[in-house]
């Protein structure tokens, strides 16, 4: 057995506390900025319980379906570390220099922000007990298999598919999950369009803010170890959100004559995702180039959905789904072997692409079928929407018998 | 002589309500976000098996000061623009204006 090496577990340690703080509060404020003001503290609770949820459900059995041994490519075995028994788990998680349980823990704040990032798609209209119900079931079939798929030895990782820190498994997964979801529960009513109109802008930044500091946790702590990998995932990531931020601010310039803040913090958004399946793998030039990339993509993307009139309202799919796709693709084309030894298309290896195309298509297409399924249940046992009066006064006050802005 | 128009309306009205003022050329308006509650004493809703009584709804407050003769045209675009046909629709009230005075026209009069 490995011993626990102090460096790297008390990165691992922080990296941890950082990605909880992207949920709670960063994604919260993100979110709750971006709706009005009488559905604010409802949007916020979505995102809230979503991350208490799937925490439980991660701890109890999630992690043991991600990194249990190998069933077929498909699943772990989910008895194996039921529970988290003390005298049944190895001390040091193998091939790393950490404890188990920390290991447990930062792996367990992805499944959680994956899960709360579909609140988008039930924003102003959501039943809170429908989403608690699917987002437990959501963090289990969903998000614990894509895991194992990718990380847990699953079949793409014997495909060698590239996903340092989660584009397949996160973004791509919650995001393209979200769509199926607002199809499900159909748009607002009482809205003129799909669009969010935010009631508070400093909210949204200060969220931003957040995540952009947590993703730093996120990123380079995938590297589970304090080392060169981890170094260059921090500054690839800060990278790709400096450019996604001026890519998309330029975007809105274009077409409005002005940037706007929203358009930044956004942009900003679209980098952390794009680059996180790549931030082990690729130079700070591809970055730049994958962040500014991102950027300009989703907000196109943002502009197709209001255009379909879909209203998968906080953009998850556009940005965290589309901008995921295009990083895990940018990681076949971007990977430098001077970094980390993976090349891609620019450095002379057309092969990894296939295995990230196939890694995005698959995780397209499961999250979407499984999501469309679990959905469908969760309508036939609790109902998503919420009463029609309700959606009229604002969620705040019925929902939870509290209003964020009192006279 | 002017009269200054209140009106309280559903707030996911106020895009038709303005909609119909512009029709008939009336631009400047004061939009003013309020809670009240009429006759009915709020709204309750029987949700998760407990009722919900929601004392005070968000509401919002329109002031229009308009001439004398366009009163009656603005009360009905207004009401064609607010109206749904259930309790909550709101209401138009209608006052004289003593005196209504520009700031910047008075300014000119008052330092020459």
């Amino acid at each position: 057995m490995a011993a626990v090496n102090p460096g790297d577990t008390a990165w691992l340690l922080s990296a941890s506390s950082m990605v909880l703080f992207m949920s709670v509060p960063g994604l919260a404020l993100f979110y709750g900025g971006l709706v009005k003001s009488r559905n604010v503290l409802s949007t916020m609770y979505h995102v809230l319980s979503a991350f208490a949820i799937a925490v439980i459900a991660w701890v109890i059995i999630g992690f043991s379906i991600a990194f249990g041994s190998d069933i077929a490519g498909f699943i772990g075995n989910p008895l194996q570390f039921l529970g988290l028994l003390p005298s049944e788990i190895p001390k040091v998680w193998s091939g790393t220099h950490v404890p188990t349980l920390i290991y447990v823990g930062f792996q367990g704040m992805f499944a959680a922000i994956a899960t709360a990032i579909i609140a988008s798609a039930i924003a102003e209209r959501g039943k809170a007990e429908a989403w608690m119900l699917f987002s437990l079931l959501w963090v289990l079939l969903v998000y614990s298999v894509i895991a194992h798929w990718v990380w847990g030895n699953g079949w793409l990782s014997k495909l060698n598919a590239l996903d340092f820190a989660g584009g397949m498994v996160v973004h791509i997964s919650s995001g393209f999950s979200a769509l199926v979801l607002s199809f499900i529960i159909g748009k607002r009513k009482f809205v003129k369009t799909v669009e969010a109109v935010p009631h508070n802008i400093p909210l949204i930044l200060i969220g931003t803010g957040i995540l952009w500091f947590g993703w730093l946790g996120f990123n380079a702590g995938s590297a589970i170890a304090a080392n060169l990998d981890a170094a260059n995932a921090w500054l690839v990531t800060t990278v790709a959100a400096a450019s996604g931020a001026l890519a998309w601010a330029f975007m809105t310039k274009r077409e409005t004559g002005r940037p706007s803040t929203v358009a930044y913090a956004s942009g900003a958004v679209a980098g952390l995702v794009a680059i996180t399946p790549a931030a082990g793998y690729v130079d700070v030039i591809g970055a730049i180039i994958i962040g500014a990339l991102a950027g300009i993509l989703s907000y196109y993307m943002v502009n197709f959905r209001i255009k379909k009139g879909w209203d998968e309202t906080l953009d998850a799919w556009a940005v965290h789904g589309m901008s995921g796709v295009w990083g895990s693709i940018a990681t076949g084309l971007f990977a430098d072997p001077a970094v980390a030894g993976k090349s891609g298309l620019f450095f002379g290896n057309p092969y990894q692409l296939v295995p990230q195309i196939v890694g995005t298509i698959a995780s397209i297409v499961y999250a979407m079928i499984m999501t469309y399924i679990i959905a469908k249940i969760v309508d036939a046992v609790v109902g998503w929407r919420v009463p029609e009066e309700v959606e009229k006064v604002g969620l705040d006050l019925p929902e939870l018998g509290e209003e964020a802005y009192n006279l | 002589m002017d009269k200054l128009i209140i009106a309280f309306i559903r707030p996911e009205k106020l895009d038709d309500v303005k909609a119909e003022l512009e029709k008939i050329g009336v631009y400047p308006m004061t939009v003013i976000e309020v809670k009240g509650r009429g006759s009915q004493k709020g709204i309750t809703v029987s949700y998760r098996g407990i009722p919900v009584t929601i004392d005070l709804i968000p509401k919002l407050q329109l002031e229009l000061i308009v001439p004398e003769e366009k009163v009656d045209q603005v009360i009905d675009a207004i009401t064609r623009g607010a109206y749904t046909g259930n309790p909550g629709d709101g209401r138009i009230i209608v006052v004289p204006v003593e005196s209504n005075v520009k700031i910047r026209d008075h300014y000119k009069e008052i330092s020459s």
